[in-house]
């Protein structure tokens, strides 16, 4: 079915939904390397009336991608609640967003509405949202979780510990590790990114965490992020798995380019939960997306970037996962090719999954080929910190030597705190307290706490 | 250095002292090139360590966005007897080059002209085609391109491989080779590229290297050597890789992921050390 509307001084026809919402989203290098995007603003814009006039049950009876092709549309469709959709089934997309920006929409009933919204229908809102319409929604949203600790509570904002070193040298691993719980990071998770699959190394690592976790009875948990089947194969071998990580993308044949599908996902979530490992709460999984990889894998089917990424958060909120990480600016400028863009689309991923009832955090990035900087991340943080983030990156100093890109580090995730007074998980920051790295009131200590100094000799300069 | 000047300001002793927190385990230092002990000034990076990094970034930036001095790198092939041919891809420069990856894969339809003319002057029997493409970092090609030329160039030669004369690429991405690599006919291509700069390692040189390379090749068919640089790997350790990678090739008549490189499999079977300081 076609679209059209008289806007402008012109009339502009859209042959279908898909269309409609490729032209309507905000300009990205992206959607022009799929040769989706709007040719013009003028087009951008009428695009975004269509949408903003549009029913929002449209998007339970007209799929974007077919029923029969794709799991992941058989997994919203045959998921969606209608109950809890009822109370919002009239609205349009722009009445949806007026709804959503009211005080009406207030944290309950945000929560009501959740299971009765398809990635689809988050998606097109947030076309026509600008980005303090992105903060002030996702900031109602409250999904907080729990494995080791509670994750994700009001004015509280985790990291991840995120200890990277190009040939994994746990002696090299320890070092960052022990940096950032001095600076009060952590919380979220202590992962790291290993530079190989192999199953030995693997295991050596998620060892290695379980051991500094257990040895200094740290409220946190560890995650090796590898692929999901050498998790499955870590757990077999009776490997201390705490959180099981995967990566993934909204379409079926994207997840398929990752060697994933849903039930190799279910088996692993099955898998991960029988270890029963977690004392507070028992979301075990974590998973990272980002805009553009169904199109790096060209498994997008002509839809644009960031509603690819959105349907990608239908496959997480199956499996109640602890940690949700939109990875932004990871993928380069083809995808994202200025800071404007990045920022733009970090704040859309948050909010849409927030929105769709995930544990969002992100990891605010960029590589050396995008034309972006530390201000740009710092936009970006300060946002994401007004807009509620359940949890950001923690890296010595900004500079991943492993992955050679640039993420937010233990002083950036300090300084979102101090300005917006947020604080660490609560079990976390008891501990911080209890280990004399900060003061009662989160203040960090000068020089190494006692529980530390018996490495004193071997860590001193 | 910097932070302590400012502490003789004139500021009084109470506001002038205890700005700036040292770490007191600066020695693990010794155990990672991670930015770890920066200590802080408040909360946020001292102005050393922001600078520090800020050039660091300054440098990766200009990797990416300086253009190769095509004269100064001919002139350095020149002195090995070596006349390159120049060639372009259909991105019209750096900022259409960064957005649009599948120009970069293509040659200019002026350049696959004139290597389709010159294709048919080289002899059917020459075997290797060396490709030189700035990629993302023309500071790397800069840097070890003509070195590493001279010497995977000794190296076919030792082990009886001919060679046609080179290519070098403007604004070209790895899978050039493959048009490169059919309109020659050759059956080993050897890709030079400029990696994507890391923040340590701005001038990082990339070999792909495709068996009987056509148009519409994947990565899958390649073998990749990363991270070839002083600080990463030699220039003799990737030049011995891809000699032992070539004479698998052909010997198996193909490259890929079914190629696994297990040029260095006796290290990789050395025990992986899990002690350490923390949990001593």
């Amino acid at each position: 079915m076609s679209y059209s509307i008289s806007a402008g001084g012109n009339h502009w026809v859209f042959p279908d939904l898909k269309t409609v919402m490729a032209k309507a989203s905000p300009d990205r290098s992206g959607d022009r390397l799929a040769g989706v995007a709007a040719q013009t603003s003028q087009e951008r814009v009428a695009a975004q009336m269509v949408l903003a006039d549009l029913p929002l049950k449209t998007f339970l009876t007209e799929a974007l991608i077919p029923y029969e092709k794709d799991e992941v549309t058989r997994l919203i469709i045959d998921k969606h609640d209608q109950n809890a959709f009822r109370p919002i089934s009239s609205f349009t997309v722009g009445d949806f967003r007026n709804w959503l920006l009211s005080d009406l929409a207030d944290t309950t009933q945000l929560k009501n509405i959740s299971l009765g919204l398809t990635p689809e229908m988050v998606a097109a809102v947030s076309k026509i949202m600008r980005i303090q319409d992105l903060i002030l929604v996702a900031k109602k949203c409250s999904n907080p979780t729990a494995f080791r600790n509670r994750i994700g509570l009001p004015q509280r904002l985790s990291t991840r510990l995120q200890p990277n070193h190009p040939t994994d040298d746990p002696t090299g691993v320890a070092a960052s590790v022990l940096d950032g719980l001095l600076y009060g990071s952590g919380d979220a998770v202590i992962g790291i990114n290993p530079a190989t699959d192999n199953i030995s190394s693997v295991i050596t690592l998620m060892k290695l965490l379980d051991d500094i976790i257990q040895r200094y009875d740290i409220p946190t948990q560890s995650c090796v992020l590898t692929h999901v089947t050498t998790h499955l194969e870590a757990i077999n071998r009776g490997a201390p798995v705490d959180l099981v990580f995967q990566s993934i993308a909204g379409t079926e044949k994207a997840n398929k380019s990752f060697g994933i599908d849903l039930a190799v996902l279910k088996e692993a979530h099955s898998a991960a939960l029988s270890l029963n490992r977690g004392s507070c709460g028992d979301n075990v999984m974590y998973f990272e997306t980002g805009q553009g990889s169904a199109l790096s894998a060209d498994a997008h089917f002509g839809l644009d970037q960031q509603t690819c990424e959105t349907r990608a958060y239908a496959v997480a909120r199956e499996f109640s996962p602890l940690l949700v990480n939109t990875v932004v600016g990871f993928i380069g400028p083809e995808y994202l090719y200025n800071g404007k863009q990045i920022i733009r689309a970090g704040l859309e991923d948050h909010f849409c999954g927030k929105l769709l009832g995930l544990p969002m955090g992100c990891d605010i990035c960029y590589t050396n080929h995008a034309e972006a900087d530390q201000d740009d991340m710092d936009m970006l943080l300060t946002q994401l910190g007004a807009a509620g983030v359940n949890f950001i990156m923690g890296i010595p100093g900004s500079d991943d030597i492993m992955l050679n890109y640039q993420t937010t580090s233990f002083h950036d995730a300090l300084y979102i705190r101090k300005i917006l007074g947020l604080r660490p998980s609560p079990e976390f920051e008891h501990w911080l307290i209890k280990m004399g790295i900060t003061t009662e009131q989160g203040l960090l200590l000068d020089g190494l706490p006692a529980a530390f100094s018996h490495l004193q000799a071997r860590i001193g300069g | 250095m910097a932070d302590s000047k400012l502490s003789s300001n004139g500021l009084s002793n109470k506001l002038s002292e205890g700005y700036l927190t040292e770490n007191d385990w600066a020695g693990l230092k010794r155990y990672t090139d991670a930015r770890i002990a920066l200590g802080r000034a408040g909360t946020s990076i001292p102005t050393q360590a922001m600078l520090s990094f800020q050039m660091d970034h300054g440098n990766a930036r200009d990797a990416v966005h300086l253009p190769l001095d095509i004269d100064k790198l001919c002139s350095e092939l020149q002195e090995q007897a070596v006349t390159p041919i120049l060639l372009k891809s259909r991105a019209q420069g750096r900022t259409e080059y960064l957005q649009r990856p599948d120009l970069g894969r293509r040659l200019s339809v002026a350049s696959a002209a004139t290597l389709t003319s010159i294709a048919e002057t080289i002899e059917p029997s020459m075997q290797a085609c060396i490709t030189i493409v700035d990629g993302l970092s023309s500071f790397a090609i800069q840097s070890h391109a003509a070195n590493f030329f001279k010497q995977i160039s000794l190296r076919l030669k030792e082990e009886g491989i001919t060679q046609m004369p080179p290519c070098l690429v403007e604004q070209g991405r790895v899978a050039v080779g493959d048009e490169i690599g059919d309109i020659l006919n050759a059956q080993l291509m050897i890709l030079l590229v400029g990696e994507r700069p890391g923040l340590s390692s701005p001038d990082s040189l990339g070999v792909y290297f495709t068996y009987k390379p056509k148009l519409g090749f994947s990565d899958a068919n390649r073998n990749c050597i990363s991270n070839i640089r002083p600080a990463g790997m030699s220039y003799e350790a990737a030049a011995d890789k891809l000699i032992w990678l070539i004479k698998q090739s052909l010997q198996l008549d193909y490259s890929g992921v079914e190629l696994k490189d297990q040029s260095d499999s006796i290290e990789s079977l050395e025990e992986p050390k899990l002690g350490n300081f923390l949990l001593d």
